[in-house]
């Protein structure tokens, strides 16, 4: 049974790919852009490039109205409750730092901050960062065996000092879906802001943020079949409003004079400079394209490949998965065989996976491993992918054995 | 610029190699000829960071010339770093700094290796012996 990706064909790099004799399997790092997403690209440039919010011009009005038009569709995507709490960031990174500066005035010394053990750096780092400038105490909710955030655990760490939650919805090393619901709940308990990364977690099926709850969300237009270069901010219209401004220039201003100025409110207000237009129209044509799909035949495929990848690595000897991920990919390590040789000679066959440390180096550490092989899948891969993968990753132990 | 015999012998087995699979296997055997380090010489200040792998650099010389030992837990990489050393060991400071180090790997059939998207850490080798040449010879 062969697999097939219904999607496949509507991702021009696949033929790049075939060509070249490369196996794309590294979808967790960035997607392949459907043709839909590159016809916007290059329909916001041949039409003619302009500047947004600023001109009166026809091509300036365009170019506002298509990118308004993504702040609409991510909404609606979100189910946010309106355009007006989507903030336009470079991506995942950009929103963590931007909350950890824009939050920042909220933390007295000895407050507390919540990440779990398994955050990638982007959803470590401006926090740490952020508990050492003020004095804060970073505290690291520990996972269970299973590879999820402990909620037993959890609820004994979060406490009254507890002013703000950051954690991910899907790991990007294991791979399972964390425990959101109850997480945010025990955060609401103690009147703490709440933080979600779903750099991974939204690329597969769709989130109502107003049901999850949290105060704010991040994404990435890059894994979720955009351009890079973009991404999103959702905060609730109450949090925010707590942000303070953190970088200044053009077009986050109302009114400016030499020694003192006034700024716009949220969104505009932290998106200064000349935002990445055509990414963004680009991230507005990605989501139109996945809106016109069947979404269940999506989860559908995902979960028959992510089966099978699971049943095909069962059968190496001595391979030891991370963790049993719920979807989308695999990480593993091999008995006697160093990650970096794996993947040396992977790549060699052209297979397109990622080695190392994935980001986390932490979380890698306390699992005990100098790093990890994974495969991650996107909705264009297919069953030949993960057969080309098999052969190779079996000849490649092999010679390593 | 002269290769040492070691050096002129890699060269004639690397480049009448076609294939990938018997590179890897050559680079495999090529690794096992590291000198091996000692626990003590395993140590942070050795660590060469910028590796997914674990690369431990030795600097040291004989007589004028430079004189590097390395090692990684890496299989490949060993075979990598020891093509490396066979460049660069028994040269002046000065030497070093006029060969072309990416021809070397060319020339090997491995410029793949080197080159900056690849996060095997050759490259981050590369710039801490030339940085500990450089060092040493002020």
């Amino acid at each position: 049974m062969s697999l097939p990706s219904p999607w496949r064909a509507d991702f021009p790099a696949f033929a790049a790919f075939t060509a070249s004799a490369q196996t794309y399997l590294d979808s967790a790092a960035t997607a392949q852009k459907p043709q839909a997403v590159l016809d916007a690209l290059l329909g916001y440039y041949l039409e003619g490039a302009a500047n947004v919010h600023r001109a009166q011009h026809a091509p300036g009005e365009r170019a506002t109205l298509a990118f308004e038009g993504t702040r609409r569709k991510v909404a609606q995507w979100l189910n946010a409750d309106s355009p007006e709490e989507i903030v336009f960031t470079r991506g995942s990174t950009e929103g963590l730092n931007l909350l950890a500066y824009g939050l920042e005035h909220l933390f007295v010394e000895g407050d507390e901050i919540a990440v779990s053990a398994l955050e990638h750096h982007a959803n470590l780092l401006p926090w740490q960062q952020l508990a050492r400038r003020r004095n804060l105490k970073l505290v690291v909710l520990p996972l269970d065996a299973a590879g999820d955030i402990d909620l037993e655990q959890a609820d004994a760490l979060i406490g009254p000092r507890t002013r703000l939650l950051a954690v991910s919805q899907l790991s990007n090393v294991l791979g399972r879906w964390q425990p959101l619901a109850p997480l945010l709940a025990l955060a609401r308990a103690q009147d703490a802001l709440t933080v979600v990364d779903g750099a991974q977690g939204v690329v597969h099926g769709r989130h109502d943020l107003q049901a999850l709850g949290c105060d704010f969300y991040v994404f990435s237009g890059h894994k979720l079949y955009a351009p890079d270069g973009c991404g999103v901010l959702y905060g609730r219209r109450r949090a925010l409003a707590q942000l303070r401004h953190w970088q200044f220039g053009g077009e986050m201003v109302q009114y400016v004079d030499y020694h003192e100025a006034r700024f716009r409110p949220p969104p505009l207000g932290f998106e200064a400079g000349t935002p990445a237009i055509a990414a963004t129209v680009g991230l507005g044509a990605a989501l139109d394209y996945l809106g016109a799909q069947d979404e269940q035949a999506i989860v559908a495929h995902e979960a028959a490949l992510h089966q099978r990848l699971l049943a095909g690595l069962a059968r190496f000897d001595g391979l030891h998965l991370l963790s049993e991920s719920h979807t989308a990919m695999a990480s593993f390590v091999v008995e006697g065989v160093h990650n970096a040789d794996l993947s040396h000679l992977l790549s060699e066959q052209g297979i397109a996976v990622r080695a190392g440390q994935h980001c986390a180096m932490p979380l890698l550490r306390r699992l005990g491993m100098p790093g990890a092989i994974r495969v991650s899948l996107g909705l264009y891969n297919d069953g030949d992918d993960l057969e080309r993968f098999f052969a190779a990753f079996h000849h490649a132990l092999e010679l390593l054995r | 610029m002269n290769l040492t015999p070691a050096a002129q012998a890699a060269l004639d087995a690397f480049a009448h190699t076609p294939g990938w699979e018997q590179r890897a296997r050559l680079l495999m055997q090529w690794g096992e000829r590291l000198e091996p380090l000692s626990e003590e010489e395993r140590c942070e200040a050795n660590r060469v960071h910028g590796c997914e792998s674990t690369v431990w650099l030795v600097p040291g010389h004989i007589g004028g010339a430079l004189h590097f030992r390395a090692g990684s837990d890496a299989r490949l990489l060993r075979g990598l770093l020891a093509l490396l050393l066979l460049r660069v060991n028994g040269l002046t400071a000065d030497e070093l700094s006029e060969v072309d180090v990416a021809d070397w790997f060319a020339q090997l059939g491995l410029a793949r290796q080197l080159s900056s998207s690849r996060s095997n850490g050759l490259n981050a080798v590369l710039q801490r012996i030339r940085a500990l040449a450089t060092e040493a010879s002020l």
